[in-house]
């Protein structure tokens, strides 16, 4: 019966996830057709063993004569440890801004007082903001003459230089993606018995004490949970960069994202672009794997547990 | 141990009120209405944080071109040209067209998960079986899934049985990641439903198909409508598959929005961009705020990002 009722969700997952997965593993192990360097003729590909793999991992390129080089600075396959450490430096800072501004946002939101519902309506408007649209919005605020530049009487180069770049895209992930969190961690909250607070505040604990003691360790569950989906999330980040900055900044690559990468490459080769999505889709698996290993993140029973208690 | 020395001072205090207890008194109001104003302050901070960017978003869409930088924090110069720009045809933004294409695509990517993601739901809910754990965590897993991964053999397959820029093209990814929100969702609304009302029903001399119409369905109904608002929000929020899937005919309107044209050549359309950006969002923020209560149930027991 229950095999029944799920096939058609597994069958249907594995068309759409499944097959372009496995023919991107398989694909990525062939050569991209182009010029042959020996010979000037046009060649089809044929087996490439683990040669696009290298192309990125490495940064081997072939020249002309057919010979293994190191790619030279333009090349996309040098673009990959820069990609790499972007994508990292974007999900560590917007994932631990957003967990500390979320708390902070939970904690307000748990408490009562006139004008919570307020609140409550106020932070699901960056959520549904569609994140082109985000990054479109952030565009005309981070513009030269915007409205940033304008209040804080600057002139800086928002979309362009390297580094006020990279904060431009923080500061508009951390304002879109927030609130989100802020639910997730809010849910973890309203499981705490009040009675445990005032048990707290009669022995006369402060409120730092009473959120480190108290608070953080009984949501920290919930908080685990909402931290590794954002980490997943903005491991292959990509809408706000390429919009927002069209993945430039810098030298031409300050904001270029692993997912932005491999949107360069399709059109330059699919087999190699099919190399780098298979070693996107890895890394994202692998600190998955270590989130869960390392911390003991039970996601399924977290979340069940959670369900049970807002039902009591 | 304090809160034994408060009990014991608060016996001498029905005669006597202690100084250290009357201290203590004070100490807690302060603290109280300290803390409120702290609370209130806190609240004006996010509300004005979350909602500013959006308001600027709409007061410079009303704005004229020629004041696209004008800094005041109320409308000015208000005009209705750029929702003309917005939808203008000649200038090459076909708005209209992409808000009828992201409705389209929606509703079908949403239909098709429903459909489908229903009866797993329900089986992940109700039913023992073996592999529960297993095809959650599948599920769960897949909606994680890098859509870069997807869109290379993607865009060559489509090109290969020319079905790039094709509305099929389009759905058949976006249902990757809105059919495991979709299952996930409602299996966690399905948990917390009443089931036990449906044998009750029987009890008192239902048909099993009248159990259902008549208990369950209203039971599962706003669940159900829920999940879909969610699975919608996500397929019209959806950017890379569709920018880089979708013809001319068929973009959506995140695509359409991210290569936008405007009235003056050399310039930026920002006022335009910021028109077409309030048409695409305004609706969705009121249907958000409408079921606000709901949708915060779903996002959570979900946990995926829409």
């Amino acid at each position: 019966m229950a095999a029944y009722l799920i096939a058609p969700t597994i069958v249907l997952l594995a068309i759409v996830i499944g097959y372009p997965i496995v023919t991107a593993i398989i694909q990525s192990f062939q050569k991209d057709p182009g010029l042959d360097a020996a010979t000037g003729q046009f060649v089809s590909g044929g087996f490439a063993a683990v040669s696009n793999y290298a192309h990125w991992l490495l940064q081997q390129c072939m020249n002309a004569s057919g010979n293994t080089i190191a790619c030279p600075p333009g090349n996309l396959g040098s673009g990959f440890w820069n990609a790499t450490g972007v994508t990292f430096f974007f999900t560590v800072v917007t994932v631990a801004l957003e967990t500390v501004i979320g708390t902070w946002f939970a904690i307000i939101m748990n408490r009562t007082f006139r004008g919570r519902a307020l609140v409550r309506a106020a932070i699901l408007v960056p959520w549904a903001i569609p994140t082109a649209v985000t990054a479109k919005l952030w565009y005309f605020i981070f513009s030269v003459a915007g409205i940033a530049n304008a209040l804080f009487q600057s002139h800086i180069l928002w979309t362009s230089d390297t580094w006020a770049s990279r904060f431009a895209i923080i500061i508009a992930d951390t304002w879109k993606t927030t609130p989100f969190m802020a639910l997730l961690i809010l849910a973890g909250l309203q499981l705490i018995p009040e009675e445990v607070y005032e048990a707290a505040r009669v022995d006369g604990a402060s409120t730092w004490r009473t959120f480190v003691t108290i608070t953080l360790p009984l949501i920290k569950p919930a908080l685990m949970v909402a931290i590794l989906f954002r980490i997943l999330d903005a491991l292959r980040m990509y809408d706000l960069p390429a919009i927002l900055t069209g993945g430039g900044g810098g030298s031409g690559n300050a904001t270029t994202t692993l997912s932005i990468l491999v949107v360069k490459q399709i059109r330059a080769g699919y087999n190699s672009a099919s190399a780098l999505s298979t070693i996107t889709f890895l890394i994202i698996f692998i600190v998955a794997f270590i989130f869960v290993r390392v911390l003991g993140t039970n996601v399924v029973r977290t979340q069940e547990a959670q369900q049970k208690g807002t039902k009591a | 141990m304090s809160s034994t020395t408060a009990g014991s001072s608060t016996t001498v205090a029905t005669l006597i009120p202690s100084r250290t207890a009357v201290r203590a008194k004070v100490r807690v109001r302060r603290k109280g209405s300290a803390q409120r104003v702290r609370t209130g302050i806190s609240a004006i901070v996010i509300v004005v944080w979350c909602l500013l960017p959006f308001y600027w978003m709409i007061i410079t869409a009303f704005r004229d071109v020629g004041f696209t930088y004008d800094t005041a924090f109320w409308p000015t110069h208000i005009t209705l040209d750029n929702f003309t720009t917005a939808f203008s045809t000649a200038l090459g933004n076909h708005l209209g067209q992409a808000l009828l294409n992201s409705l389209f695509i929606g509703v079908c990517v949403t239909a098709i998960a429903l459909l489908i993601g229903t009866f797993a739901a329900y089986a992940l809910a109700r039913l023992d079986f073996r592999f529960k754990g297993v095809v959650l965590g599948l599920i769960l897993g897949a909606s994680m899934f890098p859509g870069v991964a997807l869109i290379t053999p993607l865009f060559q397959l489509f090109t290969n049985i020319g079905w790039f820029g094709t509305y099929q093209a389009l759905i058949l990814p976006s249902i990757s990641f809105v059919l495991p929100l979709t299952v996930y969702t409602l299996t966690s609304f399905f948990r917390e439903m009443p089931w036990d009302l449906e044998e009750a029903a029987r009890i008192d001399g239902c048909t099993q198909g009248q159990a259902f119409r008549k208990v369950i369905l209203p039971l599962a109904a706003p669940a159900v409508f829920t999940t879909a608002i969610l699975a919608f929000i996500s397929s019209w929020n959806e950017y890379l598959i569709s920018s880089q899937l979708s013809s001319d005919a068929t973009q959506p309107v995140t695509v359409a929005i991210a290569s936008f044209a405007g009235s003056q050549p050399h310039q930026e359309p920002y006022t335009a961009v910021m028109a077409a950006g309030t048409i695409v969002t305004v609706p969705l923020v009121i249907l958000v705020l409408i079921f606000q209560r709901r949708i915060v149930a779903g996002l959570t027991a979900g946990g995926v990002k829409g």
